[in-house]
Formats: structure tokens, sequence, C-alpha cells
């Protein structure tokens, strides 16, 4: 009892501690270090919580466990993450999105098109498009090809309707602009609609991240050779091994997160001249 | 109205796909099969087995509609409208699912969001963890979820909607934080000036200012709390529900029962959405928002 009381109390301080920094100032070092603070202190009231009720490993294990079995497994998690996220996911997201530029750019020069695609493209993006899993797997077999296609059906529609709304975003003067220099059509696209249309297509890129690391870890759950993080979470919890599910969720969490992270980064680079990138 | 003939043109066009994808694909049987008989087959007759067959690799349009009017519309004409087989039965199973976890959802991101507006602290500490949250493949964890819950003694409806609930939170909160502070310095001068303390200009503007924001959250929020509800139902041999239909489906290479279930499923999240946009042009309407 005494143990979490301990933690309870480190709880709070560590809140107190954030709310007397947050009041100070906005520098980049409080930036950082107040949500980490929280981060941590989280993780030590689970485990505090989890050792002072003594709460069976089956149903949650502790952060301490979870770290050990990570690091235990190294290899195993390696090879399922090279089969889920390298093979799956990163090869359907380049082609997924690829596909949907390349479809919003061809498209460009048809209004009618466009018309048309924008509200059926929006349409499709709200469905359960994840349903299309064990279609394709049945379609595309049980290796990474399968998870790959369910990755591409996911991602292109997000990625299509923020690419044709982004090469609508240069408004009129700029156009007429580009107009008078007698500009034509492939130069206006790369001079202006393009660079004008990368916030866009950034943010449809960092949707897609999630989307594509969820489409393949789910696809696993239809059928997958014996490797692979979906395959894994869902043999491990059938044999209640969950501190290597925690392991892959681990995993997963920082893949999705650096995935994320660097295209955030590159959006940073290629738009730091748009009102949300600066100071 | 503008719009209309360009979508008519692409539905039409995606239809055309359709048709031409399921003779490609299910060629190579409707041949195999007349060898086997021992008859060969005109062009026509390929077209129309392709079209017919009973597990195609991918189903006609038709075909979906008469097996999806088979276990709907037929059924309730016979009286068995809630029995195992129907779909009706299975759309009720994840409508409730979705329905419970779309209302804990928006409570929690309504909730968090009225906070970390009013609380510096918070704002600082857990919007950041809000965002990374949803970088983590959180529906890898839905079995997990299901599986630990079940153990504890929770089954049924619960687990289910709790990850409805999660992917359905962060729209609510990222768009209501955006609406809470959408009104503009001038606005909360004049609540000062009225001396309006901080309950009276969060009902008073904060709130009535945020509806716009709530409402297009509160549609994506929809969207992925079926999803939620589907996937929920996948790995853990449920009984019942739309994602159980289409595990059973794929099991049993029945692809015209998938492809039902997913046009349902599709059907039923369009419908949801679309009772939010009329509740959203009837608020917004009555509270003078649109122009």
């Amino acid at each position: 009892m005494s143990l979490v009381t301990g933690v309870v109390v480190f709880w709070l301080a560590a809140w107190m501690t954030n709310v007397w920094l947050s009041q100070r100032g906005n520098s980049r070092a409080v930036q950082f270090f107040v949500p980490a603070l929280f981060g941590v202190s989280i993780l030590v009231l689970w485990e505090g919580v989890v050792r002072g009720f003594d709460i069976n490993a089956v149903l949650l294990p502790s952060p301490s466990a979870i770290g050990l079995q990570f690091s235990r497994e190294l290899d195993t998690l390696w090879i399922d993450f090279v089969q889920t996220f390298v093979k799956g996911a990163l090869s359907g997201y380049a082609i997924g999105c690829g596909a949907a530029f390349l479809t919003a750019v061809a498209v460009d020069r048809s209004p009618f098109l466009q018309r048309g695609l924008l509200p059926v493209g929006n349409f499709v993006a709200a469905l359960p498009i994840i349903g299309m899993a064990p279609i394709l797997v049945m379609w595309f077999g049980f290796d990474w090809q399968s998870k790959s296609a369910v990755v591409v059906v996911m991602v292109f529609f997000p990625m299509l309707v923020n690419t044709v709304q982004g090469l609508q975003a240069s408004d009129h003067m700029q156009r007429d602009l580009m107009h008078t220099y007698g500009a034509s059509y492939p130069q206006a696209l790369l001079k202006l609609r393009l660079p004008a249309a990368m916030p866009f297509i950034f943010n449809g890129l960092k949707i897609c991240t999630t989307l594509a690391l969820i489409g393949a870890i789910v696809a696993e759950f239809f059928g997958s050779p014996i490797k692979g993080m979906g395959f894994r979470i869902s043999t491990e919890v059938g044999r209640l091994a969950l501190d290597m599910v925690w392991a892959e969720i681990a995993v997963a969490a920082l893949a999705g997160s650096a995935f994320y992270g660097s295209v955030a980064m590159i959006e940073r680079s290629v738009t730091f001249w748009h009102p949300s990138q600066r100071g | 109205m503008r719009s209309l003939l360009p979508i008519l043109t692409v539905v039409l066009a995606i239809f055309v796909i359709w048709y031409g994808m399921a003779v490609k694909l299910n060629a190579p049987w409707a041949y195999d099969k007349a060898k086997r008989a021992e008859v060969s087959l005109s062009f026509s007759e390929m077209v129309a087995d392709t079209w017919s067959q009973e597990k195609p690799r991918l189903p006609a349009p038709h075909q979906v509609t008469a097996e999806i009017w088979k276990s709907t519309g037929a059924m309730v004409l016979r009286g068995k409208a809630f029995s195992k087989r129907s779909l009706i039965f299975h759309g009720w199973v994840t409508l409730s699912a979705t329905a419970l976890g779309f209302v804990l959802g928006t409570l929690l991101g309504i909730l968090l969001a009225v906070g970390i507006v009013h609380n510096r602290a918070m704002d600082m500490s857990v919007m950041p963890w809000v965002i990374a949250s949803q970088t983590i493949p959180i529906l890898a964890i839905a079995p997990m979820v299901i599986v630990v819950l079940n153990a504890v003694g929770v089954s049924g409806l619960l687990p289910k909607a709790v990850i409805s609930m999660y992917l359905s939170f962060f729209p609510v909160v990222v768009g209501m934080v955006k609406g809470l502070r959408s009104p503009d310095h001038m606005q909360l001068d004049q609540m000062r000036t009225w001396h309006a303390n901080r309950w009276q200009t969060f009902w008073a503007l904060r709130f009535p200012s945020s509806m716009p924001y709530l409402f297009t959250s509160l549609k994506i929020a929809m969207a992925a709390s079926l999803i939620g509800a589907i996937v929920g139902e996948l790995p853990t041999g449920a009984q019942g529900g739309l994602g159980a239909r289409m595990l059973t489906g794929s099991y049993y290479g029945q692809t015209i029962q998938i492809w039902s279930a997913l046009i349902s499923a599709a059907v039923l999240a369009a419908i949801l959405v679309g009772i939010i946009g009329i509740i959203q042009g009837a608020t917004l309407k009555r509270m003078g928002m649109v122009r």
C-alpha cells in the first residue's frame, strides 16, 4: 500500500512541477520537458499500480516486464518489424500515395472530373475500407504483397482528396500572374500550383502514415506467414503472453511515431514558407 | 446540383470498371469449368458465367445487391428480421457498439478539450501525448483489449465500444480545442467588459462558437468509431456483427457474403454521417451560423 501512496505522491509532485513550469516560460526546453515528465510520471504510476495492487501479468504487465521482454526478444521483433513495416506498410504507402498523386495531377486539367471525384473520394475515404482486407488477402496470398495491397487501398483516397484540393489552392491573382508571364501548363504546374499544394499534400501524407501501419497490421489478422506484427499479436494474445503483445505494441508505437515524425520533418523543410511552419 | 452530373459519371465509371474486373478475375475459373465439362465457351457465354458464379473472386454488383436483399428485405418480409442470418441483426450489433463508443469518445474528447483550453499545464503536458497516441496503430491493440476485458468478466458490447471510443475521441479533442479557441480577442475583451466569469464566458461565447468545429469532428469521429467496432469484431471470433460476418466469409470463401457485409458497412457509415450532417445543418441554421 505504501508503494501505491508513494507513486501517487510522485505523480502529484510531477504534476505540480508541470503546473509551475508551464506558468513560467515558454522556452524550447520547457516545451520538451513538460510532456516528457508527464509521460514518465504516467509510466511510474502504471508500474506502481501493477506492483502495489499485485495485478496479474495476464491482465496488465508492468512497464519493466515489457521492457525486459522487449530486450529479450529483439530478434523476433526485428523480423516482425521488417515483415510488416518495411515490406508491407512502406511499399504500400509508396505505391498508394504515388498513384493517388499521379491520378490527382492527371485529372487536374479536367474540372468536370474533379467535381465528380472530390465528393466520391471524400465519401470513400470515410468508409470502413479496412473491410477490404479479407478480400485482398484472398487475391494476393498470405505474404506481404496482400498487406501492401490493403495499404494501397487505404491510403489512396485520403491522399487523392488532399492532393486535388491542394492543386486548387493557388488563388486567381497568382494564376493570372503566371498567365501574364506566358507560362505553359507544365510550367505553371511546377512553379506555382505544386508548391502551393505542398501543405495539403503533406497533410495527406501524414494522415496516411498511420493508416498504412494500421492496414498492414490488421491485414495480418486474416492470414499471414508465421512472422509479422499482426500475426504475433493475435497468436500471443491467444497464449495470454501479454508482455510480448505489449512489446509488439511498443515497436508499432515507435515505428509509427518515427514514420510520422520523419514525414513531418520533410514537410518542415519543404513548406518552410507556410504560416503554420514559421516561428 | 452543378456537380451532380460529374458525380454520376464517376460513379458510373466505377461500376463499369467493377464489371470489367469481375470478367477478368473470374474468367480463368469459367474457362476451367468449361474445359472439364468439355464444352467451348463463346465470349458472351463466358461473360455471363463470370457474372453469376457461386464463389467468384470478385462478385458483380448485382450479385451483391441480390445477396443484401436476400438477407435484409426478404427476411423482413418473412418476419425474420432479427434472425442470425440476417444482415439487419449483424448491422444492429455493430451499430450499437459504434453508437456507444461514439458517445463515450465524444464526451471524453469534449472534457479533455475543455481541460486543455482552460489549463495551461494540461495543454502542455497532455496535448503532445494525445497527438502521439494517434501515430500509434491503435487498432493493433484491439484484440488485446477485448481478450483482457473478457478475462476481467466484461464481454459483449463494452470492449468493442472501448476501441471505438479510443478511435473517435481524437478528432473531437483536436476540433474542440480549435473551436473553443476560435473566439477572437475582441469578443473575449467584450466578455471581460461585461464582467463575465470563466464559466459564463464558456457557455455564452466559447461553446457556441465551437459548434461548426464540433460537427466537422463528429463526422470524422463517427466514421472512425464504425471502423473501430468492425475491427473489434474481427480477432475474437465474435458471434455477431458485420466484422464477424466478413471473417466467417473469408474462412469459407464466401466472397459474396464478404462484399455484402462490406457494402452494408459502407451504407451504415453513409447513413450515420448523413444524420450528423442533418443535425449540423439544423443546429447551425438555428444559431444563425450558416451564411
